[in-house]
């Protein structure tokens, strides 16, 4: 191409000439039809003014169709056809085969005698006991208080060294339905280990993001001793479905509705939101809600049967990311 | 010939050894067989001809000795016993192989012995307690999952998810009778809407009477007596005063009456009220004197 040389003259030349000779085919701007592309212009500046000059011709071109399409709609009006619903990734997901129909016997079935069956069944009330990996530093200790204030029945206990696997028969004997280890790393909280007590499942957390109360905006004052109502969204295959049943055994039955509060537990492609909020409903079509306490996300990384015991625990699930993560549709809660 | 003199002063003392290390405040010797570690004239391993050290491999501790009888052959010069493991024995192990030796070596031989038994024996706590394993993290996998992360939470819409699932369970009736949002009610009024328009105009009416007032025929009244009258209007506005100036109780009673007139009439007429211009009239006042009219009549009779 000539033009490879050529400065900004002997393009907008090109052009005029093109021009000139299409003159009839259409009346759009400088870049029509365009013979060189615009990546083969040596210079960088007058590449860029180029690609911009090009970009802007596109949007124009697709504001106009837009416009079109608009006018269209519009005439035609209540025949138009209906609005094409965007594709997200939600829209795309595959399908999972392990989504949890509500009217599945055999899940029913299975929920009313797993390990949590105890709890729902109000036999037991839950109490939680918090800990940290060795030695944490201040923000995972003020992490975990401000956990303990949220959790109603939840106690902290400085972790000194102990093997899990003595504390947990410790725990079992005094009568804890939860165990809660948070790990630390570079001063940060950064895993959450969930063992359910009696000879409930455990389940591995990668926690991030975490922000404490005092680095929240807007934030109302200090949660109270009320039992706050459990939200869980989304949770909608087996695996799912299971981790939703531990969350929700951590908290007490009966929420007190007067202390209005709520803690919320959604899931969002494989993340697991925490938030905890006081609501108040304005009238019967608006609820104002502001958020208090500790946020923080959770992944699974993975869930074992038994109590804790690393090597030798059977796992239910285990994130593998060669396996799992090739798919960017692909979610397993 | 060894002459130590000169290898030290050739190497140690401000001069260059390769082991030698240097820092602010002191030198350090990387020499292997060096017992202290430290540069020093009595520590160095090449200018001392007759030296002993205490090293320390796989758990076993030995005893390496330098001799200047040796000094000739470099595979041979240093002797290498091995001490028991029992700290005591071999204690009496140095001091039996060191006998004769300076004092200086034979002294540090020990405390050098000790030492590594000491750290030994922390190594073997150590293993038995719970060890950190460290996971390494992937860069690429990390910025990833934070990035996904991010667009999750966009995705989410957290806020909206609480609200709408809080007024759900609002209107599903989780709460109970805590919040008197007048829901039922509403709903009931607006079928009713749907279905008789009469329903809708009592309801209106009935919450109308309660604080406004008609003007309404008495029950006795009749359409001809209508004629007497030149002026309804004027009529209506002087009762209206003078029911406001004299007594109010009376009008009580008749208003009562008057409103369980106006239901009967209403539902079948469907009257329209006379909100409006009745207000109107009572916000200026206007006293007229009239005392053949009927508000009179009613007035005398009670």
């Amino acid at each position: 191409m000539e033009s490879k040389k050529g400065g900004n003259r002997k393009e907008q030349e090109m052009e005029q000439a093109e021009i000139e000779v299409t003159e009839n085919k259409s009346e759009s701007g400088a870049c029509f039809p365009p013979t060189f592309s615009v990546s083969e212009i040596k210079n960088k500046q007058r590449r860029h003014a180029m690609f911009l000059k090009l970009k802007e011709e596109k949007r124009k071109q697709k504001l106009e169709l837009k416009k079109k399409k608009k006018k269209e709609r519009k005439a035609l009006g209540d025949q138009a056809p209906p609005k094409e619903v965007p594709k997200t990734i939600e829209n795309q997901r595959i399908y999972d085969e392990t989504t949890v129909n509500p009217e599945d016997e055999e899940v029913a079935f299975d929920e009313g005698t797993d390990e949590f069956s105890a709890y729902f069944n109000r036999l037991t009330n839950p109490k939680v006991l918090i800990t940290t990996s060795d030695r944490p530093r201040g923000r995972t200790v003020r992490f975990c208080e401000q956990l303990a204030t949220m959790i109603p029945h939840a106690h902290v206990y400085y972790r000194r060294g102990l093997a899990l696997k003595r504390v947990i028969p410790q725990c079992i004997s005094r009568g804890f339905t939860y165990l809660m280890v948070i790990n630390e790393d570079r001063k940060v909280p950064n895993g959450l280990v969930l063992c359910h007590l009696p000879d409930g499942p455990t389940a591995h957390f990668k926690v991030s993001s975490v922000r404490l109360r005092k680095e929240m905006k807007r934030r109302g004052k200090d949660p109270t001793e009320h039992v706050p109502e459990v939200i869980l969204n989304n949770f909608t295959t087996r695996l799912g479905h299971s981790i939703g049943r531990m969350f929700a055994a951590l908290f007490p039955h009966d929420p007190q509705f007067v202390g209005r509060q709520v803690a919320t537990f959604h899931n969002q492609r494989d993340f697991i939101f925490f938030r905890f909020h006081r609501y108040i409903f304005k009238n019967e079509k608006k609820v104002g809600i502001q958020e208090l306490g500790p946020r923080f996300t959770l992944k699974l990384r993975s869930l074992q049967k038994g109590t804790f015991d690393s090597k030798f625990g059977e796992y239910e699930w285990v994130h593998k990311r060669h396996e799992m993560d090739s798919s960017r549709r692909k979610f397993h809660l | 010939m060894q002459h130590d003199d000169v290898i030290w002063d050739l190497i140690g003392n401000k001069s260059f050894c390769s082991y030698k290390v240097k820092t602010k405040t002191q030198q350090f010797c990387r020499n292997e067989y060096n017992i202290t570690g430290l540069c020093n004239r009595s520590s160095c391993p090449l200018a001392n001809s007759q030296y002993a050290t205490v090293r320390e491999e796989k758990g076993l501790c030995y005893l390496y000795m330098k001799v200047i009888e040796r000094a000739a052959f470099p595979a041979r010069m240093w002797e290498k016993v091995k001490l028991d493991r029992n700290y005591a024995k071999a204690l009496e192990q140095i001091d039996e192989n060191l006998i004769y030796w300076p004092r200086f070596i034979r002294h540090k031989c020990k405390q050098r012995l000790t030492k590594i038994t000491q750290y030994l024996i922390r190594i073997r706590k150590l293993t038995l307690k719970r060890q950190r394993k460290l996971v390494p993290l992937s860069r690429k996998v990390e910025r990833r999952e934070k990035r996904r992360e991010e667009k999750a939470l966009i995705a989410a819409q957290l806020e909206n998810a609480i609200e709408k699932e809080l007024l759900d369970r609002l209107k599903q009736g989780t709460y109970g009778d805590i919040y008197n949002f007048p829901i039922h009610a509403f709903d009931k009024a607006m079928e009713k809407q749907e279905e008789e328009t009469e329903s809708e105009e009592e309801e209106e009416e009935d919450e109308e009477e309660s604080g406004t007032r008609e003007f309404v025929a008495e029950e006795e009244f009749e359409e001809s007596d209508l004629s007497d009258f030149e002026d309804m209007n004027n009529l209506k506005g002087s009762s209206d005063e003078e029911e406001d100036a004299e007594e109010q109780s009376s009008e009580e009673e008749e208003t009562e009456e008057e409103l369980e007139e106006e239901k009967t009439k209403a539902k079948s007429k469907g009257k329209t009220p006379l909100k409006g211009p009745v207000r109107k009239k009572r916000a200026y006042v206007e006293i007229e004197y009239e005392q053949e009219t009927e508000p009179a009549q009613k007035s005398k009779a009670t």
